[in-house]
């Protein structure tokens, strides 16, 4: 055991402990958490998840909010993908300024687009869809997916294409057949991003959406609003909002390091 | 990698031309149009100049909101960097912990962002929160919604538990890809560690540094969620970001020619400081 990992490991247990207090919290009644400080639950209950899972309204926002996440991350994939591979293998007229200007979009604060969105998708009859808050989020995962894809792709020697066409593929069955699968782990990490960053935006996702298609985050807030404070209600609710994150990321562990880098190492 | 050039690969990028125009440049010119004129409902717009963006920018509670930001956004960065380059620096390189260590690292960058603002509420109370608890038993007075320093503390603390290990996982990502070899030649030459870092570590990590700040500079710059379920933009309005303030022009007020104006020029702020970033990056890329 070397010195230098205490210091990893003070900085795992910091990130840690708001989680397990999360953890504690949700196994007490909101009476216990009012009631004094304790470190873990001496009631322990689980009344909290059961009131999630057999309640529709909170189910149902856990469903909402999963589908514009899987919607938003399949779109900007599949739109990503074509324009990744146009920016890493030709120049084409204007293509530096179109680069930087999706990159502005990753960086318009959602606070600017609330408005003007809830009059667009009222306009286009998509307000209270999961389809509205999930083509919002393409604002800012189609750049970042175009980025992390282009990183990715200009990492794969030209030579490939040009061999397959030696070859007598056409461009859509190389690109499909060939390129995809060498670039898999790439598109991995772009839709892990998707993913993460669809998941825990709240301000466009709960003012897109009214009663039809809320979302978990537009759920927690109610929760602490009107009803006081369902403190054991709303600790239960954010953590099986950590759920799927964990379970994502499980999956990508092996190239988490290279993806947050953008595929640029 | 030399490229070819070919106009036709505009048809590749056709598709996220057309969504992202839908995205962009429609809700972008519902703003122009309102930071430009006067309306009372019912479809009706009157001219109005730039009154508007002369109101903003000699709005007190804009530049209050304004310095704020700058403050908020300069204690992160010079907070979260450092800490995240050390991380990345005292982390194991190979052997099973790796895994652990990035899993339970990332984990906080997944979680919702208004779970991170009442993970942190609960939390920092003083009565019943494991934070709040732990100070007032030191004997530090601690009271984030009454408190102005301890509302910052709290939200400064809670911007680097969400975020420090975005920096440390680039900056990490950057190590690993410098091959053995130049360590070992640092070894043969006897190198101490300072030099190791010095002259081999950070100019490989220059790139994923400027990644790191680009990233984290956008996004503090925009915090909202996390912010407005911590402290509400309070005690008074001492935490009232520029995002806060903004919504609450826009949908609380319905100042709509204000927060129009507002929208832009605070949008024009982040355009010019990220250019500044992004061309500074790519000069590093090309070189």
């Amino acid at each position: 055991m070397k010195k230098r990992y205490i210091i990893v490991a003070l900085y795992i247990v910091f990130l840690m402990l708001p989680i397990y207090w999360l953890l504690n919290m949700s196994f007490k009644t909101t009476n216990e958490i009012l009631g004094g400080f304790s470190a873990f639950p001496r009631e322990f209950t689980l009344d909290s998840y059961r009131t999630i899972f057999t309640d529709p309204s909170w189910y149902n926002a856990y469903l909402n909010s999963i589908s514009y996440v899987l919607i938003n991350t399949v779109i900007s994939i599949v739109v990503a993908l074509p324009a990744a591979y146009a920016f890493s293998r030709y120049r084409f007229l204007g293509d530096k300024h179109l680069f930087f200007w999706l990159l502005t979009n990753r960086m318009a604060p959602p606070a600017v687009f609330v408005l003007p969105f809830v009059n667009l998708y009222y306009a286009v009859e998509l307000f209270d869809t999961p389809w509205a808050v999930a083509l919002a989020h393409t604002l800012f995962n189609v750049p970042l997916a175009v980025w992390i894809l282009e990183g990715f792709m200009s990492g794969v020697p030209k030579e490939l294409d040009e061999t397959a066409y030696v070859d007598g593929y056409s461009f859509p069955h190389f690109f499909v057949r060939i390129f995809l699968p060498t670039i898999s782990a790439g598109i991995g990490v772009a839709a892990f991003f998707c993913f993460m960053f669809s998941w825990v935006e709240m301000l466009l996702a709960k003012n897109l959406t009214a009663v039809a298609a809320k979302p978990i985050v537009a759920a927690m807030t109610k929760t602490a609003s009107t009803s006081g404070y369902e403190l054991g209600l709303l600790a239960a609710a954010g953590v099986l909002t950590l759920i799927p994150g964990a379970v994502v990321i499980y999956f990508v562990r092996n190239y988490i390091a290279k993806g947050f880098a953008l595929g640029r190492v | 990698m030399n490229k070819t050039i070919n106009n036709r690969a505009w048809f590749l990028v056709l598709p996220v031309f057309i969504l992202v125009a839908f995205n962009a440049l429609i809700p972008l010119m519902t703003v122009v149009n309102y930071s430009i004129q006067e309306t009372f409902g019912n479809n009706v717009f009157l001219w109005s100049g730039t009154t508007w963006f002369q109101q903003i920018l000699h709005d007190t509670n804009f530049h209050d909101s304004l310095k704020r930001q700058i403050i908020f956004t300069g204690l992160v960065l010079l907070i979260q960097v450092p800490l995240g380059l050390v991380i990345a620096l005292c982390m194991p390189r190979k052997g099973p912990w790796v895994s652990v260590c990035l899993v339970l690292m990332a984990l906080p960058l997944l979680v919702p962002w208004n779970v991170v603002g009442s993970m942190w509420n609960i939390m920092a109370l003083p009565d019943i929160g494991l934070l709040g608890k732990a100070i007032n038993a030191l004997g530090v007075p601690y009271n984030y919604t009454r408190q102005p320093m301890a509302a910052w503390f709290t939200t400064v603390l809670m911007d680097v538990w969400h975020w420090t290990s975005l920096v440390a996982l680039l900056c990490y990502a950057g190590l690993v890809s410098i091959p053995d070899a130049y360590y070992q030649a640092a070894k043969i030459d006897g190198a101490r560690p300072w030099a190791v870092f010095r002259y081999i570590q950070l100019p490989k990590l220059k790139h994923v540094l400027t990644i790191a700040i680009l990233l984290r500079f956008m996004d503090s710059f925009m915090i909202y969620t996390e912010v407005i379920v911590l402290t509400g933009g309070g005690p008074g309005s001492t935490t009232k970001f520029l995002s806060i303030d903004l919504v609450q022009k826009a949908l609380g007020g319905f100042d709509l020619g204000p927060a129009a104006a507002f929208s832009i020029i605070y949008f024009l702020i982040i355009l010019f400081l990220s250019w500044l970033f992004y061309t500074l990056m790519m000069r590093t890329e090309t070189k």
